[in-house]
């Protein structure tokens, strides 16, 4: 138990000296407007590639519906700081809240579902989402939700994926995440040893229907609109593919697939007729040589170095 | 150690995108060109359009450059970034072609909706934008009833399109009893249905009826059904030309004989590849422009657009033209290329000579300028006559 937070300590004194050194870049102007914005967008994908993956990788329930519950973080968050005038922190909280229970609500039925016809329903689900926000005035319909300030600063946004990914960590380390890695392993054997599969499945799918909450309102609040087009199943696929790409059930792997795959599309900004093409070339590369992902379900550390640097026989090790 | 290497992954990841950023930084332009950023839909569900946008938009460098560029020779280069038809990536386009390319004005995105996300940037960079086929009236007048200082179109608005074609259904066609079908996804279709009810009811006729789809329906036909019951003299389909081809065809396989009218978004090759050439005989719809029209520009834009890209250039093509011609205008009256400057000279546009018509850009950034209106004739677009604001 020391040890353990120990560790938790030293990882989290890591990170604010990463926040120091970016925040500090930005503050003197070494890191311009589109990298900025590029790491906000990486900040976002990792809050919801971690997310989707507590749910996809941890507990095996395949949902395709994410941008769905990031759609209502988005709108409810931009309605509570643009109609209600409150500040961005009931925001945040009120989109996490809001989509955490609509995962609540509609996990409870969908997740009696399993495999194929889970993933159809969530499909289904994120559609219905974004099809009842565009035919409600209220919040623009079709032409989406505008004039929402820019709220979203790199301290939020670092500060919140972080939490996010100590968060989703600590969850699965818990009691209740290894209940929830049982239900991915075999379910019947999980049931068989008093685990209430529903309850499990249900908690795993609230928490990251939340936490896509929360990255929905930190991406309506920097890009100054909540768009409907923006949360097409286009976006779950993309938010998918960077779980994917990184492992399921891999948080560093979700973290890696978010960075890179956010990477790729910015770097390859100025070339677009090849952007859609080495974006799949190398998805299909990787699912050739690496289908587990990039890190499978291992989770990168120090460690893989000294095994690999050891080297012997050991070395089954998943690090780049 | 599990936690710690967490830590530092995250740690290394965050690093990643900084030495990114220190590497992209710093592009000036050189002393002899000036650089134009075009931030227009190449990917994703509107890529037709964006690409015929390009094209009017890279002719219109392409012919200002080899008659020896702007301000005493400097050559003109227009710095693409692909939107991916998306507001929040028409944003990012946007901030890489302000900060990175340091363009001295941007041309784009396509449609309103990107429009609409991206004009705050421009606002917030001090960067004149204009687009070329943006039709909503918000691009210009925000909310507030404010004009929008840094944002510029090349098109008419939406309300105008709409009172186009009620005028001419009412005075060109004489019906009085029409029905309404439009995409409930779109705003450019509510936009104009209302435009176009207010003016039709204005003309002393009414609307009997009005009947909603989703963009991506494939079957049309139960909402026809109810149309055809309804007995309307004219249907006003204000959408784009996916769903207008399938409901046209459609509408004509279950009888419904009356004329079918719409606007722009009908304009495209494919219009007929979908709903077969007879099912559109006997529609209309505005547009910016005729290709037959026999005005001297426009035959001679068409001509040497089929020169460069061997296709007949649509009104996107045109408008693409028209929006780059604009900011060439408007770089040669202000004399010289800083972006603030570019902004008033484009303010003070005045009877430009350009394909779409003669443009005089009135106080709230809006062109004012002519519309046409065609008839779909054994599937080829024929010219049906031109209305002046």
């Amino acid at each position: 138990m020391k040890t353990k937070t120990k560790n938790d300590l030293l990882s989290l004194g890591a990170c604010f000296v990463v926040y120091a050194i970016i925040q500090a870049l930005i503050t003197f102007g070494v890191i311009g407007q589109f990298w900025q914005l590029n790491i906000v967008l990486i900040g976002i994908n990792i809050i919801l590639a971690v997310s989707l993956n507590l749910i996809n990788g941890f507990t095996g329930q395949f949902s395709i519906g994410h941008a769905g519950f990031m759609a209502v973080g988005a709108y409810l968050g931009a309605v509570l700081t643009v109609k209600m005038h409150l500040p961005f922190i009931v925001a945040i909280l009120g989109g996490a809240l809001a989509a955490g229970f609509l995962g609540f609500v509609i996990g409870l039925p969908t997740l009696r579902l399993s495999g194929d016809y889970l993933a159809i329903a969530t499909l289904g689900l994120g559609e219905i989402i974004r099809i009842t926000i565009l035919n409600i005035p209220y919040v623009g319909g079709a032409s989406g939700f505008m004039g929402i300030p820019r709220y979203t600063t790199f301290t939020w946004l670092f500060f919140l994926t972080v939490f996010t990914v100590f968060f989703v960590k600590n969850f699965i380390n818990s009691t209740h995440g290894r209940a929830c890695i049982s239900i991915r392993e075999n379910e019947i054997a999980a049931e068989a040893m008093g685990i209430d599969t529903t309850r499990y499945k249900v908690l795993a799918f609230t928490i990251g229907a939340a936490f896509a909450g929360v990255a929905g309102a930190l991406f309506s609040h920097y890009f100054y609109i909540a768009h409907p087009a923006s949360f097409t199943f286009m976006r779950s696929f993309d938010i998918l593919t960077m779980v994917v790409l990184g492992g399921l059930g891999s948080i560093t792997g979700s973290i890696a697939g978010a960075v890179l795959l956010t990477f790729i599309s910015a770097a390859l900004a100025s070339y677009p007729e090849w952007r859609m093409v080495i974006y799949s070339l190398s998805l299909i590369i990787l699912m050739i040589y690496r289908p587990q992902g990039l890190f499978g379900n291992k989770e990168f550390s120090l460690k893989m170095f000294s095994r690999l640097t050891g080297g012997g026989k050991r070395g089954t090790a998943q690090g780049k | 150690m599990f936690k710690k290497g967490l830590g530092l992954a995250l740690g290394a990841c965050l690093l990643t995108g900084l030495f990114a950023g220190c590497g992209g930084a710093g592009t000036g332009g050189s002393a002899n060109e000036i650089k134009i950023g075009g931030n227009i839909e190449l990917t994703g569900g509107v890529a037709s359009y964006g690409k015929q946008t390009m094209n009017g938009i890279l002719l219109a460098f392409k012919e200002a450059n080899a008659a020896g560029g702007v301000l005493g020779g400097k050559k003109l280069v227009l710095v693409q970034a692909d939107n991916k038809s998306e507001a929040s990536e028409a944003g990012n386009a946007m901030t890489k072609l302000i900060t990175q390319d340091k363009v001295a004005a941007v041309l784009g995105p396509v449609v309103s909706g990107n429009v609409l996300a991206v004009s705050q940037i421009a606002q917030d960079n001090k960067i004149p934008m204009l687009t070329p086929t943006g039709t909503n009236t918000k691009i210009t007048v925000g909310d507030d009833g404010k004009v929008q200082q840094y944002a510029f179109r090349s098109c008419f608005i939406d309300p105008f399109q709409g009172k186009v074609m009620a005028n001419f259904a009412a005075k060109s066609l004489k019906v009085a009893k029409a029905v309404i079908y439009m995409d409930s996804s779109s705003d450019y279709s509510k936009g104009l249905a209302d435009a176009f009810s207010d003016t039709f009811m204005q003309n002393g006729g009414t609307i009997i009826g009005k009947e909603a789809f989703l963009q991506k329906d494939q079957d049309f036909k139960s909402a026809l059904t109810k149309i055809k019951a309804m007995n309307p003299e004219v249907v006003f389909i204000p959408a784009y030309y996916e769903e207008v081809g399938k409901i046209v065809k459609q509408a004509r396989e279950l009888g419904i004989s009356c004329p079918i009218i719409g606007t722009d978004g009908w304009d495209n090759s494919k219009l007929v590849e979908v709903a077969g050439a007879d099912a559109l005989n006997n529609t209309f719809f505005s547009n910016h422009y005729s290709s037959q029209d026999t005005d001297p520009r426009v035959v001679k834009f068409v001509e040497s657009y089929k020169k460069e890209y061997n296709e007949e250039p649509s009104a996107l093509s045109a408008l693409g033209y028209d929006g780059a011609l604009m900011i060439i205008d408007a770089i040669k009256r202000a004399n010289s290329a800083e972006p603030e400057k570019i902004r008033e000279a484009l303010e003070k546009t005045k009877d430009l000579q350009v394909v779409t018509g003669i443009l005089t850009l009135d106080a709230s950034h809006n062109p004012v300028k002519s519309a046409v209106v065609i008839e779909m004739k054994d599937g080829k677009q024929t010219f049906k006559e031109k209305v002046n604001p």
